[in-house]
């Protein structure tokens, strides 16, 4: 009550400096993000206007006949993010139970613990570990004898590659998964405890409250969740650009090498030479940066619309 | 009684996949420390390794010390920005920030948390080495303080968020301008809070290789002036482990370890702090 007041008084006074100061220094992060855009645009300029709509359908990537086209990395950074997505959807939103479970006790904490320092490690350092023990594992023991078994299905046609686009989804799919798992745990954390306690006063199991009751009141949180991990999977470069195979064409296969948009710039930004091959490469970034934008502003919207939800 | 017995089975079916997935989580982390500890340990033993910078593949004795002072003197100017920045930004969200404008810059640093580092990285290529036509560690730093700000934001908002009104209206009621109440009552009342902030930033800024690649591009030599190329940790592991040379790869190895030692001590310190700033607003 008190505050209130104190707050509507100060409210009907003109806007002092310090107000002024610290609303100037607040729109750092929106200029930071406008600029972002403009810059790329700008410099993306060349490309856009000498390739037009035409390079966001093009396969083509040829630094020597000037040809450049932004379908096989979209169809990469999509498909790499997709196939992350399916493998640690599954996990996140057990851990997210598990975390959010009051009856877990101190393992809990431990295990919380864990999620964070996971997604603290460096992307690089995922991306060394990959290159040397990951990729190799997973040739000779995943690769390898499901290509062998079922390689007549396309998608999983040999020859396998360590460095393919599936190791590039695996390594995505482990960092990718502390977002996943945190966000939903904080989400499921939101829904009434009157929804739980009255599923489990009706004599429902713990499974049975959590799949009839919990999890649907939490969906849209989960959804956007899930959202923001796409747009961290879709933006990450370093560890991608470590295992893919880096080859600028779609692959038929999964185990094949693939290349994304993040990491062909990684590879070839500081040795473009030319202003239509590098402002290409940048065009790239600005896709990237626009299709990233765009699944954030949603994934925040989403995990907004329910937190503001679980208060009402 | 059939039925209960489907309905215990399920259940506890659902449970062991729901600890499994909390066990396996932690596989991968596992996994990681172990290789990075055992295939570093053996090139961090070498005191040289700290103390020497870049040799050439068959010269023993090389080490990281470029990259190591690289890496701090970056991350110290893109800190240098980035907090004061990101601390008044804080403040004003909580002290203004309740309509529309507010919401706007809570959404614009929560989408610029999710912006791609790559993206970033041309961003600062574009407005610091392109128009100079060279590398440079200030357009890294700019580069990692963009990347910094919406974390120490976020976590200053929620810092301040934690101190009870009571405190705000003692301040208000003896007279204090709002400025003061806010810079002298409140932030330090939130210190802690808002150091955990920095903290992480810090730690993720450290980590950061994809905005250095056009920025601060990499040096072998040791330079300690930001306004030229300069080496950095991360670009480091990067490059030598590109290379087919065991000593390069070893390397790598080394300068990994060095990396998640720095940003696990840095993120376990903040947890530390931030546990303290909870028993703090508590008693206040």
């Amino acid at each position: 009550m008190i505050r209130g007041t104190v707050l509507a008084r100060s409210r009907r006074r003109p806007p002092d400096g310090f107000r002024l100061l610290t609303a100037l220094v607040a729109l750092a992060a929106p200029i930071s993000l406008l600029l972002i855009v403009l810059l790329l645009a700008q410099q993306g300029a060349p490309a856009i206007q000498h390739y037009g709509f035409g390079f966001l359908t093009s396969r083509a990537w040829n630094p020597i006949t000037l040809d450049f086209g932004a379908l096989a990395f979209i169809f990469g950074t999509v498909a790499t993010s997709l196939i992350a997505l399916a493998l640690a959807l599954p996990v996140g939103v057990g851990v997210a139970l598990f975390l959010a479970e009051p009856s877990a006790g101190r393992l809990r904490g431990s295990i919380g613990i864990g999620v964070e320092l996971l997604a603290a490690i460096p992307s690089v350092v995922y991306g060394l570990w990959a290159v040397y023990v990951m990729a190799p594992f997973v040739l000779i023991h995943i690769e390898q004898p499901l290509a062998a078994r079922f390689g007549s299905v396309g998608v999983l046609g040999g020859p396998a590659r360590g460095t393919s686009l599936f190791t590039a989804s695996l390594v995505l799919s482990v960092m990718i998964l502390p977002t996943l798992a945190a966000v939903s745990r904080d989400v499921i954390r939101a829904v009434p405890s009157g929804l739980r306690e009255s599923s489990v006063a009706l004599g429902a199991t713990w499974w049975e409250t959590t799949w009839g009751v919990i999890l649907p009141a939490a969906r849209q949180g989960i959804f956007g969740a899930t959202v923001l991990a796409l747009g961290r999977a879709l933006g990450e470069t370093i560890a991608v650009t470590m295992v893919i195979g880096n080859r600028p064409e779609i692959p038929t296969s999964v185990f094949a090498p693939a290349y994304t948009l993040a990491s062909v710039i990684a590879n070839e930004f500081t040795e473009a030479t030319g202003q239509l091959y590098s402002s290409a490469l940048i065009e790239l970034g600005l896709v990237l940066m626009l299709v990233t934008l765009t699944v954030n502003v949603l994934a925040q919207l989403l995990v907004r619309s329910t937190a503001r939800e679980a208060r009402a | 009684m059939n039925r209960n017995l489907y309905r215990q089975v399920s259940n506890g079916l659902a449970r062991v996949f729901v600890y499994g997935t909390a066990l396996a989580a932690l596989i991968p982390l596992g996994l990681v420390l172990a290789y990075t500890v055992s295939k570093g340990l053996p090139s961090v033993e070498n005191v040289d390794f700290f103390i020497n910078s870049f040799r050439p593949i068959g010269i023993p004795g090389g080490g990281v010390a470029h990259a190591l002072a690289g890496t701090v003197i970056m991350v110290g100017l893109a800190s240098l920005l980035a907090v004061p920045v990101g601390i008044l930004s804080g403040v004003y969200l909580v002290e203004y920030g309740r309509g529309r404008w507010g919401d706007l810059i809570r959404l614009a640093s929560d989408v610029l948390v999710g912006a791609p580092s790559i993206a970033i990285g041309l961003f600062a290529y574009a407005l610091l080495v392109a128009p100079f036509h060279h590398f440079s560690g200030i357009s890294a730093a700019v580069a990692l303080a963009v990347l910094m700000l919406p974390v120490v934001i976020r976590t200053t908002e929620g810092a301040i968020e934690l101190i009870p009104g009571s405190l705000r209206e003692a301040g208000l009621a003896l007279g204090l301008a709002r400025w003061r109440v806010a810079l002298q009552l409140i932030v330090p009342a939130a210190a802690p809070g808002i150091v955990t902030g920095a903290l992480l930033a810090v730690a993720r800024a450290a980590g950061e290789t994809a905005p250095l690649l056009f920025t601060a591009f990499g040096n072998q030599i040791l330079n300690l002036d930001p306004s030229k190329p300069m080496a950095a940790l991360p670009l480091l592991v990067f490059n030598y482990a590109r290379q087919p040379y065991p000593q390069a790869q070893q390397q790598a190895w080394g300068a990994a370890l060095v990396l998640v030692v720095l940003v696990l001590i840095t993120n376990l310190t903040s947890r530390f702090v931030f546990r303290r700033q909870i028993a703090l607003a508590s008693k206040l």
